[in-house]
């Protein structure tokens, strides 16, 4: 029994778990430092971490390389903010009108993208993705190019009140382990192995019998909706909503996030949202921390352009750290064993 | 009518432009086999380059061609620091990896030139419009680039089809091994494509830049564009990337021009005003969306991949 907990205890794990306490217990830490900005950073990892869960299904586990996840995040987005601003404000009419029409529109660009495959694929998910950004720019009803702004949020009847950041900030989280339950039942299924099967060797698992382009269908429109599902909490949680939500460069935020993290494993594309976005925040203040003792005051103009450590990294990672997150906890247990 | 041929040729003016960078993409892609997601930055690049050595030495030619041959070295540099490591690797580190690039390259535009955008002003002779038919003028400045992207794509032919480099270069898109094997530098050879495909982006930039701003981002929609031609015209194709980008040049300018009109016969004028912006944008993905459910692998697929 001892030696089953001890197995278990593998730094991978223990990380895993960390991560997970700290996510649950950081309201308490926010409430008690009142530090209220951390809670809303949280929130926003939070949601983007289940998109990126959704983009992992796809990519990490069906291999599907899709470039315009952020359309979804849209197209969830938009589906919220034109119903408030319609004065439809009820969540049970919202959500499932998001979920609906992410599902709709990954059933379209899912039928058509699949026939295609490699650069091909990334090209017309990415050529989708930029026709929802035009489309979402061009309506002047809902604001075009300047967005639109969201004046209530999301009302679930009197039980739950999404302006409460707490509240709101817990039922993203229960979305988001919802999510990762959701996909580690999928992947772990006939469905998911199928998927799988796909990804190693599309040509032999038709051979065998499975209509795989049906399975890949199936598993691109789980992931849309499930993207679209984040993008109506992103609409709620910054009260706005603008066709910059799926410009490309979104999608490729949340490629970095499933890579970095690790991908085809369950929980990586959480661990790589938090680290992404946790260092977009702590980039400046770093280069000011370490570059003022050597530069002086050119490094506190420096940490302006963050960016330029940023590329280079992404660059690294790449090319040296090749899994992700996942990959190194990974590595670790394997070091230990020898 | 006179603005219909005026429309014309401002589409095959930027349908050439397009080329220019799609061809540079198709290169690279068929070659190396790398989605260069970073090719706009050096599209970008070019562009303040041109604007930086025009306003040195006060020529504009002498800026241009200085620029030239400065992208043409960035992008070699570019291609022996990092994308030499990446041949052979999955396309999406390829696509991490160059948005990483585009980071990097964004933020140190933005550190040497500013957040400001610039502009490269023309000399006289090329500013001002020149009489093409009796009775219809057109910017000259415009007129020089189809002149000159023209030449530059028939150097290009040229160059791919006829001699011994280009000769080499067709040889590594379809058997690289075998090429590597049969002693050729292959190592060079990539270095001198990325490094003529980026010369080429460059060029693009700079010749753009008279008309739009220079400004950090440039790059990055033009790039997409560019993408949708090479996929269109079939990923490695430099023929298919001719024709693509013209079709496309065309559609998206006379769509812009005339497609409101249209709309306007058909649907009411509220429902055109707000429907023509959206859908004359959407316009190219929609013919690459069909072209690519007709024919998934392009209209001139080069390889058998």
């Amino acid at each position: 029994m001892s030696g089953k907990i001890s197995s278990m205890l593998t730094p991978r794990n223990i990380a895993i778990f960390v991560l997970l306490a700290a996510l649950v217990l950081l309201p308490v830490y926010t409430g008690l430092s009142g530090n209220r900005f951390m809670l809303t950073l949280f929130t926003r990892i939070v949601i983007l971490a289940m998109a990126a869960v959704s983009l992992n299904l796809m990519l990490g586990y069906g291999g599907m390389m899709s470039f315009g996840h952020a359309a979804y995040l849209g197209i969830g987005g938009y589906a919220v903010g034109m119903l408030a601003h319609e004065g439809i404000t009820s969540g049970f009419v919202q959500w499932p009108v998001a979920l609906a029409a992410s599902a709709l529109f990954a059933l379209v660009i899912g039928a058509l993208s699949l026939r295609t495959r490699g650069v091909y694929f990334i090209m017309i998910t990415l050529a989708f993705a930029q026709m929802a950004y035009y489309i979402c720019a061009g309506i002047a009803r809902y604001g075009g190019d300047d967005g639109l702004t969201i004046y209530k949020r999301s009302e679930f009847g009197g039980s739950i009140n999404l302006s409460n950041k707490v509240q709101f900030y817990y039922i993203c989280l229960a979305l988001l382990f919802a999510a990762i339950y959701l996909v580690w039942r999928l992947v772990n299924s006939r469905f998911g192995m199928v998927i799988q099967g796909a990804r190693s060797n599309d040509v032999r698992m038709r051979a065998i019998g499975f209509p795989t382009y049906r399975y890949k269908l199936v598993c691109f429109v789980i992931a849309g909706t499930m993207c679209g599902l984040s993008g109506a909490l992103l609409a709620n949680h910054t009260d706005f909503v603008s066709p910059s939500i799926m410009y490309w460069t979104r999608s490729g935020d949340l490629i970095i996030m499933v890579v970095l993290g690790g991908m085809g494993s369950l929980f990586g594309p959480v661990f790589g949202a938090v680290a992404l976005l946790v260092f977009e925040e702590l980039l400046p203040t770093l280069i000011k921390l370490f570059g003022t003792p050597m530069f002086g005051e050119q490094a506190a103009r420096a940490s302006e352009y963050w960016q330029i450590v940023m590329g280079p990294l992404l660059l690294l990672v790449v090319l040296f750290a090749r899994g992700g997150i996942d990959g190194l906890l990974r590595k670790l247990r394997k070091k230990e064993r020898v | 009518m006179t603005l219909f041929i005026e429309q014309c040729l401002n589409g095959l003016q930027f349908g050439l432009l397009l080329f220019l960078l799609a061809a540079g993409l198709t290169l690279v892609f068929g070659i190396m086999d790398l989605v260069n997601l970073a090719h706009g930055s050096l599209y970008m690049i070019g562009a303040y380059f041109a604007a930086t050595f025009a306003a040195w030495t006060g020529s504009f030619v002498l800026g241009a061609v200085l620029a030239l041959v400065a992208t043409l070295l960035v992008g070699m540099v570019v291609e022996i620091v990092a994308m030499r490591r990446l041949y052979g690797r999955d396309h999406i580190d390829h696509v991490l990896a160059t948005f990483g690039l585009i980071l990097f390259f964004d933020e140190s535009v933005r550190l040497i030139w500013g957040p400001a955008g610039l502009s490269l002003p023309l000399p006289p002779w090329l500013s001002q419009p020149v009489r093409i038919l009796p009775g219809v003028e057109y910017s000259a400045y415009r007129l020089a680039i189809i002149v000159v992207t023209a030449a530059v794509a028939a150097f290009l032919y040229v160059l791919v089809m006829r001699t011994r480099i280009g000769m080499l270069i067709r040889a590594g898109a379809s058997n690289r091994e075998m090429v590597g094997a049969l002693g050729v530098n292959i190592k060079l050879l990539y270095t001198l494509v990325f490094g003529l495909g980026a010369a080429l982006a460059g060029f693009a930039g700079l010749m753009q830049a008279p008309i739009l701003t220079v400004q950090i981002g440039m790059g990055e929609n033009i790039v997409i564009l560019a993408f949708v031609i090479t996929v269109i015209g079939g990923v490695g194709s430099i023929r298919g990337a001719l024709v693509a980008a013209i079709f496309v040049g065309f559609i998206d300018t006379l769509g812009r021009a005339f497609f409101p009109d249209l709309l306007r016969m058909a649907l009411s004028k509220e429902a055109a005003a707000t429907a023509a912006p959206a859908l004359s944008s959407m316009l190219i993905y929609l013919l690459m969306a069909i072209v690519l459910v007709v024919k998934p692998e392009g209209l001139f697929s080069a390889s058998q991949k």
